[in-house]
């Protein structure tokens, strides 16, 4: 089953571009210096970017991928959104504030402020690297499904062109636009999403006069699992540990990835990135309630049998929905929208593994703190062209792959590799570069070590090598190992290094990050 | 709020010491100071920031507890007592999404009451420090 012809979908989506690009060429007036090009000069109200925020944080996998896997799976599909909107809490309490205040363009900043500089920064943009490029294989390699539903493409190449168009507009939207191109494309996306799924959260809920329980009563009748799916077991019955891995990496991974965390840099100060913070916890949260209503209601109206067999199978459940309650209009929105959102998360991707490769590796590590301004910004936008040109690549190669798995992959590498550095630096005044190191290195090494071994990448019939077996591991996801595993590599590290730690350092760390007294000065 | 309001050219003023009148100068000092220039050690012993850190610690660090805990059972409920969170409790609508609505109120409970207390408690003595640091004019 296809839905709508391309054409009004090829119209919206012309319009989505269009005004990105529209956007994005009307906010390129001032992007000569690093703090414009890296953080938008900090200009940002918390309003603004806590809309941002959310916009960088329902990528196309959370929108389409929660409301399909609700729509299929029922409660399991509930259950792994709601990791999404617990995760901010972490942030709010612990990480965004002093976050803020220490560092100023890159994660690097903050974990290398009190260590030495080299080993800590190439190790901390390493990983930033690793997770942007997972990250954004799975945005790239989704948005070759998303548009054969859309657009009725089918062909591979048809497919492959399509993602070489988003990677090159993705490009020029880095290129020109720099970080404050990047939020404004955010904030419209965002806007449009947000209206667009609480829109149709109310249209359904009209049509079962606000009755939650007939929604629900009427998705287990157009389900084939039946009332199984309102009860947990649909997706995890077998493999109940490997779950609560699962969930323990979404929740303390989502507020440990690189591009939602240099986004709290576009603010001003720390109270403003307490309100972008709480700003996105609201927007979050309103978007997985309405993800539930939608999920049962897509059940509920389209029946999951339809989902499944259209082309995006799980993917498609959204779009279905709209095409059923508002036809080839509300399809074609629904469509651009998540044509906005993919190619706005790659941007931001692409924009936060640029400045960490020019501001901590070449900058800090190969010029030693001393480049020149202008030459690191040229670096960081040839780093920009070499990490679409490579996402394309990796996104065409990568087409038909499981998205969620990859994605899933990269938020517990964050979990394992960011966190643990990120809060002993924040809290453990003992904490030192062998600690740093270890633990971020320990971190990543251990998590995709497990998943090489794990079941996914061979031994069961839908693994990526469903022909060989060498899976020793037992978990589809390796958080519930790697993240204890790199704490304890920060600890050893730490006592390891002994008492290497910069006591000065430490005291301008602690009193920055509270009070932000040394902010402007650096 | 004099709290963003920034004298790029401030002083610490130690408590007892030689320079005390350089924050008053704050405004005439060489644009070159650097953050070295600011006696961090002395602001992270003072009285002041030692009462700001054990506000904020003693709100998040609890409530960090209590969340987790919280989100964990949710987990392990759906993970290890299905038949419990599968139970209807109005409706057809069953426990265990009551619990995940649950969640997201907390989520956004949690949010705004730590909002309130920081705006109550941490954010006057931020400002307080700040002042005693010569960051900041009264």
């Amino acid at each position: 089953m296809t839905a709508g012809t391309p054409s009004t979908s090829l119209w919206m989506f012309a319009a989505i571009v269009a005004s990105v690009l529209a956007i994005v060429y009307r906010v390129n007036s001032r992007n000569s210096s690093r703090a414009d090009y890296y953080a938008a000069g900090s200009a940002f109200t918390g309003g603004q970017n806590g809309l941002a925020m959310s916009g960088d944080y329902l990528s196309a996998a959370s929108v389409l991928g929660t409301t399909g896997a609700i729509a299929v799976h029922g409660y399991d599909g509930f259950m792994y959104a709601i990791a999404w909107s617990v995760a901010w809490l972490l942030g709010v309490l612990l990480i965004v504030e002093m976050l803020r205040n220490t560092g100023r363009f890159t994660l690097g900043d903050v974990l290398a402020f009190r260590m030495r500089q080299r080993p800590v920064r190439a190790v901390t943009a390493m990983t930033t690297l690793v997770i942007c490029f997972l990250f954004m294989i799975a945005q790239m390699a989704g948005a070759g499904a998303v548009v054969a539903l859309l657009l009725n493409i089918t062909s591979r190449s048809g497919q492959s062109i399509v993602i070489a168009v988003v990677g090159i507009l993705m490009i020029f939207c880095v290129l020109v636009g720099g970080m404050r191109g990047t939020t404004w494309v955010q904030m419209f996306k965002a806007a449009l999403l947000l209206l667009c799924i609480v829109l149709l959260t109310v249209f359904l809920l009209g049509k079962f006069n606000f009755d939650f329980s007939a929604i629900l009563q009427q998705a287990s009748a157009n389900n084939s699992l039946g009332q199984a799916i309102l009860s947990p077991g649909t997706l995890y019955r077998n493999n109940t540990l490997d779950f609560v891995s699962l969930a323990l990496a979404q929740l303390l991974g989502a507020c440990s990835l690189p591009h939602v965390l240099i986004r709290f840099y576009t603010v001003p100060d720390a109270i403003q990135a307490r309100r972008t913070a709480t700003w996105a916890v609201w927007a979050v949260v309103t978007f997985n309630l309405c993800a539930m209503i939608i999920g049962f209601g897509a059940s509920a109206v389209v029946g999951s049998s339809a989902i499944l067999h259209a082309p995006g199978a799980e993917n498609s459940a959204l779009p279905l929905l709209a095409f059923r309650i508002g036809g080839q209009a509300l399809l074609g929105v629904v469509a651009a929208v998540a044509f906005a959102t993919i190619l706005a998360v790659v941007t931001g991707l692409t924009l936060t593994a640029s400045v960490a490769f020019a501001h901590d590796v070449y900058a800090n590590i190969i010029k030693r703190g001393k480049a020149n301004p202008a030459r690191e910004i040229r670096v960081a936008r040839l780093t920009a062209v070499a990490v679409g040109v490579l996402a394309i690549t990796g996104g065409i190669l990568a087409n038909g792959q499981n998205a969620a798995f990859l994605a899933g992959l990269a938020v517990a590498v964050a979990a394992s590799a960011h966190l643990p550095s990120l809060l002993f630096s924040l809290f453990w005044r003992r904490f030192n570069t062998v600690g740093a190191v270890l633990s971020s290195c320990g971190g990543l090494s251990s998590c995709l070590l497990l998943i090489i071994f794990s079941p996914v990448v061979s031994g069961s019939p839908t693994s990526i090598l469903p022909s060989v077996d060498f899976h020793l591991f037992p978990l589809s996801n390796p958080g519930i190992v790697s993240i204890p595993f790199a704490f304890l590599c920060g600890i050893v590290g730490t006592l390891l290094g002994k008492n290497t730690h910069d006591e000065q350092k430490q005291s301008e760390m602690e009193v920055r990050a509270l009070t932000g007294i040394g902010v402007r000065l650096s | 709020m004099t709290y963003t309001a920034r004298s790029p050219g401030a002083h610490f003023v130690p408590e007892r010491g030689a320079s005390t009148d350089a924050g008053n100068l704050a405004g005439v000092q060489a644009p070159s100071v650097g953050p070295e220039d600011i006696d961090f050690a002395s602001i992270q012993h003072s009285p002041e920031f030692i009462e700001l850190r054990g506000r904020l610690r003693r709100f998040v660090f609890p409530m960090t507890g209590l969340f987790l805990a919280w989100y964990l059972i949710y987990v392990l409920l759906s993970s290890y007592a299905p038949e419990f969170m599968g139970r209807p409790v109005i409706g057809t609508i069953t426990m265990g999404l009551v619990f995940g609505v649950a969640q997201l109120v907390t989520t956004i409970t949690i949010t705004s009451i730590y909002r309130g207390y920081a705006k109550r408690r941490v954010d006057p003595q931020v400002r307080l420090v700040r002042q005693r640091a010569g960051i900041d004019r009264r």
